[in-house]
């Protein structure tokens, strides 16, 4: 049903080629690397890596909300805009379309300030919606994500409202402006498991029905597989594979996919051993030049694997930034081997952090 | 009682040595009008592995705080090692004692170690502390601890700041361990870290117990890591427990409608969030 990305054409989103560099202590660093992804009207894309892959910054860049003084090339359209040029009222406007999801709900509310002020705030001060028909319009959005009393709910402060009540009343009032697109960066990390069924629900539901678009960003593979058409991986500020999300885990096509698949351990059955990945997850600005950036962790490198930077291939309906992709259709993925491999830590002290 | 795949065959403990190391029984904990933990008993024997599996406010921290002697219990016994430890420790030798029955690891390396102090020096105290031994031995046991967690030369002189989250918890690790406690509470221990690291984590903590015999309590929202590294679960629910079993035996079968639930409430292929609520109307506990 859905294919690899598809350049230009109907997208609603479409990133292509974004580098971002941030000064850090006088230098400036890479924390993207020629980041490409599109997002067609009502499609959810997962946005899977480890800590400092580049996930929370892709989506800060597509929502303009990178800090002061970074240098980004590339660009980023929405519905054909090119989103670097929008300021003041354009701006606000694009803000509008599409409307950010953060994991910590009481980082991104105002504790001293009623949840109504919150909800309300766009629609009165950007929108120019009346008080009146704004509170009402607020009302029946949090009806929409399943929370009935809502007109109490407004009277209301953060404090008052449980961890999944107040992901509830974010997603409600990420969705009161009318977006066309929802950037969520772990909106369920931080809740209970029960709870982040709940809201996950809850938010797929809405999402479906006024047919938005959503970039989802998370940890979790599975999470992202069960909730995204397709998932993009990243590692060290690239994107290494982007895969239709129902062949993510049984046909990966690059091999950091199927080695953070392989690492998890499974609720069905305790494994003789975890197959952990060597080393640790390497930052953006940490990646070597001209080699590929997992290949001092892979099973699979060869040396022109560190001697040469690969690019993107499409390959059987998705993409994979892997010289040896091809070599290894039908190697990676599938059922977990139930040995180490040979040459794979067998103790602590080979498995240590790089 | 391990799981049928389980390859490893704990260390066999000192004969004589068999009792539970870890004896809890009708545990109570209010805090005001509330009821945090309510009659929670389970016993731990030497080289076990225990999970309290529940979610936020269900008394699971509050059982490892009672057992560590950072919360005192309003009613209940723990026995540690055949010593009673439900009242404060009475002398600093009784403290160290204690010390060297039940250690455990957080959440967060970065707020539980000194950020002034490198792994070595971290190590040495506490062997400092629990033995009078000579430099030469001191060393060679820090270096035996590290060595043990994995952790290279250079992190060993690192402070914590110069170390990554994963290498920061090694260190927390073989500090709870120079101790040389007969039981190791892992409250969350695992939770903040990348899938890649976690599964490194987890491995190595298996290794430590096969090699030691030293017993786990392992506190976690985590199913996965549950039945990765435990042979026994106790499912708390609002201070209550609601299930009690071999882990590969609640996890394949939950018989209450809670365990269900959270069972069902963990993202796989072909998982739909939907299910989960369906499936808790069904078995009536919305």
């Amino acid at each position: 049903m859905t294919g690899p990305a598809a350049a230009g054409t109907g997208a609603l989103l479409e990133v292509s080629g974004v580098t971002v560099r941030l000064a850090v202590e006088g230098a400036r660093r890479p924390v993207l690397r020629e980041v490409s992804l599109d997002i067609r009207p009502g499609e959810a894309v997962g946005l899977v890596g480890e800590s400092g892959s580049g996930k929370s910054m892709t989506a800060r860049a597509v929502g303009r909300l990178l800090p002061r003084g970074a240098e980004v090339t590339g660009t980023i359209r929405f519905a054909g805009r090119d989103v670097a040029g929008l300021s003041g009222a354009e701006l606000r406007g694009y803000r509008g379309q599409v409307a950010m999801i953060f994991q910590d709900p009481r980082a991104h509310t105002n504790p001293v300030r009623r949840i109504g002020d919150f909800l309300t705030e766009a629609l009165r001060t950007n929108q120019g919606v009346p008080a009146r028909e704004a509170t009402q319009r607020a009302v029946d959005m949090l009806a929409q994500v399943g929370i009935e009393d809502g007109a109490r709910r407004l009277r209301q402060y953060p404090h008052q409202l449980s961890g999944g009540l107040l992901q509830r009343v974010m997603i409600a009032a990420a969705l009161l402006t009318g977006p066309r697109l929802l950037l969520a960066d772990e909106p369920t990390t931080a809740l209970d498991v029960t709870t982040q069924a709940e809201v996950m629900a809850i938010l797929d539901d809405l999402r479906r029905r006024l047919g938005l678009g959503m970039l989802f960003i998370t940890h979790d593979l599975e999470l992202a597989a069960a909730i995204c058409d397709r998932t993009a991986v990243m590692y060290a500020g690239q994107i290494v594979e982007i895969r239709e999300s129902a062949l993510l885990h049984s046909d990966p096509l690059h091999p950091y996919t199927a080695a953070l698949a392989a690492a998890r351990p499974d609720i069905a059955r305790t494994a003789p051993r975890l197959r952990a990945i060597p080393g640790r997850p390497l930052s953006a600005f940490e990646a070597p030049e001209g080699a590929c950036s997992f290949a001092p962790r892979c099973a699979h490198a060869e040396d022109r694997c560190r001697a040469t930077a690969p690019g993107i291939i499409e390959l059987d309906g998705g993409l994979s930034r892997c010289l040896r992709a091809r070599d290894l259709r039908g190697q990676l993925g599938g059922e977990p081997e139930h040995e180490a491999r040979p040459g794979q830590p067998a103790g602590p002290l080979e498995a240590a952090d790089a | 009682m391990r799981d049928a795949a389980a390859p490893a065959t704990p260390a066999v403990p000192p004969a004589g040595d068999r009792a539970a190391v870890l004896e809890v029984t009708g545990l109570r904990k209010e805090f005001g009008e509330l009821v945090a933990v309510d009659g929670v008993s389970f016993s731990l024997p030497p080289a076990g592995s225990l999970a309290i599996v529940g979610e936020s406010g269900s008394g699971k921290t509050t059982i490892a705080r009672m057992i560590v002697g950072l919360e005192r219990p309003t009613a209940g016994a723990i026995t540690a090692c055949g010593a009673d430890r439900s009242r404060p420790a009475r002398s600093a030798a009784d403290r160290r004692r204690r010390g060297r029955e039940v250690q455990i690891v957080f959440q967060d390396p970065y707020t539980s170690l000194d950020p002034r102090q490198t792994a070595e020096e971290t190590l040495a105290e506490v062997i400092r502390l629990h033995h009078r031994w000579p430099p030469a031995r001191r060393r060679e046991r820090v270096a035996e601890l590290t060595g043990m967690v994995g952790l290279d030369a250079r992190q060993a002189r690192s402070v914590p700041r110069a170390l990554s989250g994963g290498q920061r918890q090694r260190v927390a690790i073989a500090r709870a361990l120079a101790a040389e406690p007969r039981v190791l509470i892992l409250d969350e221990s695992v939770a903040a870290l990348d899938v890649s690291i976690q599964a490194q984590v987890l491995n190595l903590l298996a290794d430590i117990r096969d090699r030691t015999g030293v017993s786990y309590i392992l506190i976690s929202h985590d199913l996965a890591v549950v039945r990765q590294l435990t042979d026994e679960v106790i499912v708390m629910r609002r201070g209550k427990v609601v299930e009690q079993g071999p882990t590969g035996q609640v996890l394949d079968h939950p018989c209450h409608p809670y365990t269900q639930r959270l069972r069902a409430s963990v993202p796989r292929p072909g998982w739909k969030p939907q299910m989960v609520a369906a499936a808790a109307g069904e078995a009536g506990s919305g």
